[in-house]
């Protein structure tokens, strides 16, 4: 019978040729392959997101007038709706922290070297989706903390020449954080986010399967073993996802994510606002940052500074690989020690300061 | 030419700000004289454009003593202490004129000072008493609202207190010295000094400033009751009332509260040792007993909702949600402040109402907070099964990789892709 539905389903779906592909997939096995995990944990953490932010859906409301105590009745009198958004909001943290470990795997094993530049520029662009994700989802409970966090955001992309005042105009829904941007956030974070990082995600794991996992250019390929993907690697993959997964219970069940004091508008602002750890190492910086340097404006020389940063990440395929396609290790390398370092700095002082 | 040079030289002379010659030739000299001079910057009439001569008469044109200091020009020089209530009503007491400089400013200031004690005195010939330039000081005069006034409010209780704190000055009058200290131990110079809320009283706000005279203090509760108004309606109903009004003197509140030394009230007035009500009912009578009782409810009340509290918090901090338990329980904390206004009708049954209502409030947070306690030990004993589950499978996992490649069976050696 079973063997009936398998061959019904064969015919029509091409099983046997997926299977074929996953029986000859292999993952080199070498000094860095734990981190090929990260990839895999992240992408965990995504499905974790999808499935607790579709439960969430069932309860919250969109609204300035409804928004905070849809989320208190989520915490208090929904049966395990304390857990779902405590895993939703730990899960998002996690996921953007492993994001950004596996983009510097990728770094510091330059497997960003051609054919994958397509895959290292998807895999930029689904960070960023990530944290546009953290970025808007930060809102929606519409608590005191996340309206100031949001409007200095906000404010912080109206200062960029030209296109800011425009884009901040956009994403608020008019001069100031109120009723629109909560609206907009919320179309943002579950209708046009995880669209574009569906079909980006579907063509970064796509470009992995189509090229393989890259080997670091130190280790010589007569060496290099290979471990087939099914099911070797799976189930090793298996039990990182396990472990995150009780990470996550862990720290949903000790510690709670608070809900904080519902947005007031007219209060001031919270002493020491700041935005997600994630923004932390820029906020910083734009912070130390003078109010004039010469003629131009500090905060638009950071963001500038920003964006060429980001330009030149992007385009690491580029400056980083030499004509001859092999890469320049000790410059990527350098670069990478630098921006891993700022980060790490930035975002601590962020914290402390 | 000659017309533009006139024009020139004329504009530039019509620019130049009229000298004042008062402040010239007083800032010139030596000792008393010259301190006016020094002083005036500061005044609050030299910000609105007045000057020496505003007050004092006389021509500040001329550099000229004789012409300046005339007689015929209005010259007064120095008024005596007697006259400077006059003196300065000439402008204060003028509706026409003040409404030029500060519109909403009463002028009633000199009627009501006729009224005071300070006002009669002087005007029967104690100079010894306070006159405006006392309070408000002189050549240096500034806005009540400026920090450095004396007649600021948290410089009030000093400048009173100039006087009205030293016993050589007050010896004549027969009058205590001790207000100023006794007002310092105050929850109102507390919430004043402390608290840095400016419309907390002082000494002018029961007094009364320019008609300061103790009589106010015979309607105490009247006084009191401009702020505490639902005590006051509450205490005026009250079976104390005709009581403490009969005993004359500063009766009313005071008899409880005592007056410049007012403390934060507690159920220690009602019973214990330094139980007020003690004074008048001993603790075997009727009215002691009743006293008792009622401390008793508001401890109880007051217990219960610290209990409460401490409960929700412990929640709090093991992260559970309570904040609707705390929203709640702050409807407690009014129940508490109501049974204590109530308290001043000094009828039980009025009393026990906020009590009851207070204590089921009290109750049914702490149960909130004891079932978010119960919870959090719920998800600790499910954080624990589900990690136990999580680590069974993760070796379970580990066992099947270790079975799947016991004989190196997944492994190949395929040269890599890059």
């Amino acid at each position: 019978m079973i063997a009936k539905v398998s061959h019904w389903l064969d015919d029509r779906l091409a099983l046997s040729s997926i299977r074929e592909l996953m029986a000859h997939k292999t993952v080199p096995v070498h000094s860095a392959t734990r981190w090929y995990y990260f990839g895999g944990i992240t992408l965990f953490l995504f499905g974790v997101q999808v499935v607790t932010g579709t439960l969430l859906l069932f309860y919250y409301r969109p609204t300035v007038a409804e928004g905070f105590d849809s989320v208190r009745f989520i915490m208090t009198r929904v049966e395990f709706g304390w857990l779902i958004r405590s895993i939703h909001s730990w899960s998002a943290n996690l996921m953007i922290f492993a994001a950004f470990v596996h983009m510097f795997s990728v770094v510091f094993t330059h497997a960003y070297r051609p054919p994958r530049e397509l895959t290292w520029a998807s895999g930029i662009a689904l960070l960023g989706l990530l944290l546009g994700f953290g970025f808007s989802g930060y809102l929606l409970p519409w608590n005191q903390i996340s309206y100031f966090a949001t409007k200095v955001g906000a404010d912080v992309a109206g200062t960029m020449p030209l296109i800011g005042p425009g884009i901040a105009r956009i994403l608020r829904g008019g001069e100031d954080v109120g009723a629109p941007t909560l609206t907009r956030f919320f179309a943002l974070h579950v209708m046009v986010l995880p669209m574009l990082t569906a079909a980006l995600l579907a063509f970064h794991v796509l470009l992995v399967q189509k090229n393989g996992m890259s080997t670091p250019p130190w280790i010589p390929a007569s060496r290099v073993r290979q471990m087939k993907f099914f099911p070797n690697f799976f189930l090793r993959e298996a039990m990182v996802w396990y472990g995150a997964l009780a990470v996550l219970g862990a720290l949903a069940a000790i510690f709670p994510w608070e809900l904080g004091e519902k947005a007031d508008p007219f209060a001031s602002a919270p002493k020491g606002i700041r935005p997600e750890w994630y923004f932390l190492a820029q906020f910083y910086t734009l912070k130390l940052l003078p109010s004039h340097v010469w003629i131009i404006e500090g905060e638009l020389l950071g963001l500038a500074g920003f964006a060429i940063a980001a330009v030149s990440w992007v385009l690491l395929p580029v400056w980083g690989v030499k004509s001859s396609g092999e890469a320049r290790t000790r410059l990527v390398t350098g670069a990478g020690i630098f921006m891993a370092t700022y980060l790490v700095v930035f975002t601590i002082l962020g914290y402390l300061k | 030419m000659r017309l533009l040079l006139f024009l020139i030289v004329s504009a530039l002379l019509y620019s130049q700000p009229v000298k004042d010659n008062c402040v010239v030739c007083h800032t010139a000299m030596d000792g008393p004289i010259q301190r006016p001079a020094l002083l005036i910057k500061d005044d609050v009439h030299t910000a609105n454009g007045l000057s020496c001569a505003d007050c004092h008469g006389g021509d500040r044109t001329s550099d000229d003593p004789s012409a300046a200091m005339n007689k015929a020009k209005g010259f007064v020089g120095t008024p005596s202490r007697k006259a400077i209530p006059e003196f300065c009503a000439k402008c204060h007491s003028s509706p026409d004129l003040m409404r030029r400089y500060r519109p909403r400013q009463r002028v009633d200031q000199l009627e009501l000072y006729k009224t005071s004690v300070h006002g009669k005195r002087l005007a029967a010939g104690d100079e010894n008493v306070a006159t405006c330039v006392d309070c408000h000081s002189v050549h240096d005069i500034r806005a009540v609202k400026d920090a450095l006034s004396p007649v600021h409010p948290l410089h009030i209780p000093d400048t009173c207190g100039r006087c009205h704190a030293d016993a050589k000055k007050m010896v004549k009058y027969g009058i205590p010295t001790n207000q100023v200290e006794e007002y310092r131990t105050s929850v109102h110079w507390n919430a004043l000094s402390k608290g840095g809320d400016l419309s907390a009283p002082t000494c002018v706000s029961c007094h009364g400033n320019h008609g300061a005279k103790p009589p106010q203090v015979e309607s105490v509760a009247a006084v009191c009751g401009t702020c505490h108004v639902l005590f006051e309606q509450l205490y005026q109903k009250s079976p104390h009332q005709p009581v403490f009004s009969a005993a004359g003197g500063g009766g009313g509140c005071i008899v409880c509260h005592s007056n410049h030394g007012i403390h934060l009230p507690s159920t220690a007035m009602l019973v214990g040792p330094k139980a007020v009500c003690s004074q008048c009912h001993e603790p075997a009578t009727a009215g002691g007993k009743a006293a008792a009782q009622l401390g008793g409810w508001l401890d109880s009340l007051d217990a219960s909702l610290k209990h409460s509290k401490e409960v929700l918090a412990r929640a709090e901090s093991s992260g559970m949600e309570v904040s609707e338990a705390q929203t709640r329980l702050l409807e407690g904390q009014d129940d508490l402040i109501k049974a204590e206004v109530a308290l001043h009708s000094f009828h039980p049954e009025e009393i026990h109402k906020p009590i009851e209502a207070g204590l089921a409030v009290a109750e049914e947070t702490l149960r909130a907070g004891q079932a978010a306690l119960k919870e959090k030990d719920f998800r600790r004993i499910g954080l624990a099964i589900s990690a136990l589950f999580i680590a069974i499978t993760v070796v379970a996992l580990w066992l099947l990789i270790r079975r799947t490649e016991m004989n190196g069976s997944g492994y190949v050696a395929a040269p890599p892709n890059n």
